[in-house]
């Protein structure tokens, strides 16, 4: 579904020859490549999930309108006259079925990442089962002819529902007074400690120590799609084919076999074009993704179901939310001697992700520094909200702020620069690998493969102009105006395993086919993965056309999540791309008659380095590859059994050989590989009306090997917009009841242009050295620090501890009340 | 329950005209996707917040997701499947967000194209602010606008370029 077929307009939407094929001695990796994608996008002719649902039945849910209730009667009789009318569904009847179909559709959705630590593990179920837990959970479902009658039916659904008090906030699911599972004692999922040294001991013996007690709101992915399912059962066939706007089209698809009791065969998974993920549509499977394809079978007729904003608001998944305490003892140089620190993090109703969002909190918490010993200890505790699952940065911007803000309070209660205690405490050059003693979110040892942090230190200070701001600072006080300056800094695990593959074909006709297995939503894979094939395979980049998260192309794949697809699929497609290289020099060797180490490949045609005039197309290598008894053209006539060639003794395919001009291949790290930046920010506040303008945004960033330079610098602007978004503007605001407040555009205030400052970006390219093309991730690097590098401008401009984010303008007035001094 | 009652629309879109019967309570957006199969209209937030529905009204932007579509029977609609000239050699706009990487995802970028292409009509040459506040109406979750930014401004220098791109 989402090939790059060629544009049926003549006209190309780029100047010319900006995508023409590189000499060899000029790589495309590491070019600023414009994206293959684009001219379908601009065109209108982009094909999302919505764009597919022509011909189907449209479901629609009726939503729980309690934060936590007791659902004791699901009412039809309004309903069931409805023009248009097609089913209505209730749990029951998912008991039903599953016991007349041998189908699962009444058991508990999966818990996905399963942990030791995670002892009171819960999900929930596709339909609620008597039980409800959070606003928006599914209880019934609707299919009717369109959206329009399906919504009108919900309309007439009557619930009956025995509200029991919910339990909202960090706060009342600590105190434990009520429970969000009656099984679930204290409200607590899990409760992990993780420990190198003996932190307290270090902080008793340091000759300075500091506590602080941190904040973090809720915010969400806010995809500007939202979720979606089209099914469609063909019953002839006995086969599934299910399209999602899912990051992991093999994940829905092991689902959903499983849940209809289906054979893996049998079941298909195709991510169209996807609008936005940002970790939202990681999470899977959804209760729709379950029920859709359910029902498309049960029907016996195509399926659809079109999230609209409101239910993504109040049943998809949400962040961010936790409380932190940290105990810091430390040196009069600022270093840090002993680092404590206890999250309370917000998992919401369910826990389907297991604990990997507090994980790696509490693991990349470090970022880029040494402490001598650091404990960690965190509780994931229920709460009658939407569910948390993994938003961009996944953890990691919580636990930079709870470092980050940290160091900052050491400098302060020094009198030192910020920068200088940072660079107290940096990893040195020569420490790599830097074993932080700790098991990461994969489950293996937190080691830093590379990088270069003082280096970095010096460049973000030099390009925000660090040194002289105190002056400038000055200046402006001088003339009533508040400004001040914030560093954060992070190292961000990417690339996580466990692994992914790639396929590379080449056509008889010369037509590159890339088949990767991961998903796409906006990163520009059908770009970097032909950037890529192209250079390592000597092909034109307009003859590579890259498929991705389409199960009937690649069966074998885990998601786009975690900053990996460019470490992961990057290699793997390098690899399958190099073996099919590998075929092509012996087979057209063997045609050429001259050894394949003479040989090479540039712009696909395959010759004898030196002397070009001897060469073969390597769509001529293609035809030969595969030995025919048919020819279906003339250039196939070639490798037909009468066309000469190939010895009288041995079989047309030896042994150890196949046919075809094609190979898979994997990549599978030993573990993470680890990215790092550094971002500073200069605001102003206004002495009236406490409102916070951002004067410049600085980003110095390093993701190993950069493929496309314009594409990770866009990756990194959306990252830094979201950082804006969740400091200054985004939070999931709930009500006592457990309602959100702002369950719309209008409200929940995600930032538009005139809110995101213009970036200032420099890199570093430190490769990694885990991987042969040296990738690192940057999907995610934006965001991380955003939070904590706000939260330390604005504390400078105002000279009072920030310790809550997001910061409005009326909590920043409110702050400044509260520390006013007294009146006499 | 009745049928729901019926209306007889007459839709212009991109030059092309066509008669349908809608639901009365049809949004333009839908009508638009659904009835006429023209999908490169996205719809965002079904509140007018977000703009990804945008489509031009006799030559201004609308929210395709705030209007009925029996309200516009008759009038002349541009989606993005319209921007691109009959040949098929793109909108300004179009070839700038390509060369300035202002899209990522593209669920958004229709709003942002219509609206830019109706914006540079009126303002051929807009200073970085302007293009700024051009586009302030719109959501991308994605680019963090900056490059959006710089296709305003690179579309508008496109379509200034003599022979070159403009709608004249």
């Amino acid at each position: 579904m989402t090939s790059v077929e060629p544009t049926a307009h003549p006209a190309a939407l780029s100047s010319a020859g900006s995508l023409a094929g590189s000499p060899a001695d000029s790589p495309l990796v590491g070019s600023r490549v414009q994206r293959r994608e684009d001219d379908r996008l601009l065109r209108g002719r982009g094909k999302y999930v919505a764009d597919l649902v022509h011909g189907t039945l449209a479901a629609a849910f009726v939503r729980s309108p309690h934060a936590s209730a007791r659902v004791l009667d699901v009412d039809v009789t309004d309903a069931v006259d409805v023009e248009g009318l097609v089913a209505v569904y209730t749990y029951s009847d998912l008991v039903e079925a599953d016991a007349r179909d041998g189908t699962r559709v009444s058991q508990r959705l999966p818990l996905l990442v399963p942990h030791p630590d995670l002892s009171h593990g819960r999900t929930g179920y596709p339909l609620a089962d008597g039980v409800v837990r959070h606003v928006g959970e599914p209880v019934a479902m609707v299919v009717a002819t369109d959206r329009y009658v399906a919504e009108d039916v919900v309309d007439r659904v009557r619930v009956e529902y025995e509200p029991v008090p919910p339990v909202v906030g960090i706060e009342a699911a600590r105190a434990g007074e009520r429970q969000v599972h009656d099984d679930v004692p204290g409200n607590v999922a899990a409760h992990m400690v993780q420990a190198t040294g003996d932190a307290p001991a270090a902080i008793s013996a340091a000759p300075h120590v500091l506590e602080l007690d941190l904040d973090v709101e809720r915010s969400m992915s806010s995809p500007l799609e939202g979720r979606g399912v089209v099914a469609r059962w063909d019953a002839d066939d006995g086969s599934m084919r299910i399209w999602s706007a899912t990051q992991t089209s093999t994940g829905v698809r092991a689902a959903v076999a499983t849940k209809l009791a289906l054979p893996l065969a049998k079941v298909e998974c195709i991510t169209p074009d996807v609008g936005g993920g940002f970790g939202v549509k990681i999470m899977h499977p959804w209760p729709e993704e379950v029920l859709v394809p359910w029902a498309a079978r049960l029907l016996g007729h195509d399926v659809s179901w079109i999230e609209d904003r409101r239910e993504h608001f109040i049943s998809s998944a949400h962040e961010r939310r936790q409380l932190q305490h940290v105990r810091v003892g430390f040196d009069d140089d600022g270093r840090i001697l002993g680092l404590d620190v206890t999250l309370w993090h917000d998992n919401g109703a369910y826990t389907p992700y297991g604990i990997i969002v507090p994980i790696i909190s509490s693991t990349q918490l470090l970022g880029p520094y040494k402490p001598g010993a650091y404990q960690v200890e965190f509780f994931s505790l229920y709460t009658n909200t939407v569910i948390v699952t993994p938003y961009r940065g996944a953890g990691r911007p919580q636990g930079v702020f709870a470092m980050e803000r940290t160091i900052d309070a050491v400098a302060a209660e020094l009198g030192l620069d910020r920068a200088d205690v940072r660079a107290a405490n940096l990893i040195q050059p020569d420490e790599f690998p830097y074993d932080q003693g700790l098991t990461f979110q994969d489950g293996r040892p937190l080691i830093y493969d590379s990088g270069d942090y003082p280096e970095m230190l010096r460049k973000i200070k030099a390009l925000v102009g660090w040194d002289d701001f105190p002056a400038y600072r000055e200046a402006a006080r001088a003339e009533g105006r508040r400004v001040g300056i914030g560093l954060a800094c992070y190292v961000e695990g990417t690339g996580v395993g466990p692994y992914e593959g790639a396929h590379v074909q080449v056509e008889t006709s010369g037509r590159v086919n890339v088949s990767i297995g991961l998903t796409t939503q906006g990163q520009g894979h059908q770009t970097v993965f032909a950037q890529i094939a192209a250079d390592t395979l000597g092909v034109r980049m307009e003859d590579v056309y890259v498929t991705s998260g389409d199960t009937r192309r690649f069966g074998y794949a885990v998601g786009t999540f975690a900053s990996r697809a460019a470490v992961m699929s990057g290699n793997a497609v390098g690899l399958a791309a190099t073996r099919v290289r590998e075929k092509a020099l012996r087979i057209a060797g063997d045609a050429l008659e001259v050894d394949p180490g003479d040989l090479e490949i540039v712009d696909g045609v395959v010759r004898v380095v030196g002397a070009p005039a001897t060469s073969i197309p390597l769509a001529t290598v293609a035809v030969l590859s595969n030995p025919l008894r048919y020819a279906f053209d003339a250039s196939a006539a070639a490798a037909t059994q009468f066309a000469g060639g190939g010895s009288d003794d041995k079989p047309p395919i030896a042994d150890d050989d196949e046919p075809g001009l094609e190979a898979s291949d994997y990549y599978s790290p030993i573990r993470s590989t680890f990215a790092s930046g550094m971002h500073a920010a200069i605001v102003e506040t206004d002495p009236d009306t406490a409102e916070i303008r951002v004067l410049r945004y600085c980003v110095v960033h390093d993701c190993g090997t950069l493929v496309n330079p314009m594409i990770v610098e866009g990756q990194i602007h959306g990252g830094v917009a979201q950082g804006v978004g969740g400091a200054l503007y985004e939070k999931v605001e709930y009500d006592e009841n457990g309602q959100i407040l702002n369950a719309s555009f209008m409200d929940f205030l995600m930032p538009y242009a005139t809110e995101v400052p213009r970036i200032e970006t420099d890199h570093m390219e430190t490769p990694s050295p885990l991987n042969p093309l040296g990738i690192k991730g940057a999907g995610e690097a934006g965001v991380i620090p955003g939070m904590a590098v706000f939260a330390a401008a604005v504390e400078d401009a105002e000279g009072i501890p920030i310790r809550r984010m997001p910061i409005s303008p009326s909590e920043l007035f409110a702050l400044r009340e509260s520390h006013a001094p007294s009146p006499p | 329950m009745s049928t729901e009652q019926q209306v007889a629309v007459r839709l212009v879109v991109n030059g092309a005209e066509y008669a349908v019967e809608v639901p009365v309570r049809r949004l333009l957006s839908d009508a638009l996707r659904h009835d006429l199969g023209l999908t490169g209209t996205h719809v965002g937030c079904e509140h007018g917040v977000c703009g990804a529905c945008t489509v031009l009204l006799d030559g201004t932007p609308v929210r395709s997701c705030l209007l009925l579509a029996a309200s516009v029977d008759g009038q002349a609609l541009t989606t993005v499947e319209g921007l691109a000239r009959p040949g098929g050699e793109p909108h300004p706009v179009q070839r700038a967000f390509k060369e300035c990487h202002g899209l990522q995802c593209g669920f958004c970028t229709p709003g942002f194209l219509t609206t830019v292409a109706a914006y540079l009509e009126e303002h051929p040459d807009p200073s970085e602010e302007e293009a700024r506040d051009a586009v302030a109406g719109n959501l991308c979750r994605c680019t963090g606008y900056q490059n959006i930014v710089a296709s305003v401004l690179r579309a508008a220098q496109i379509t200034r370029e003599p022979g070159r791109g403009g709608r004249a």
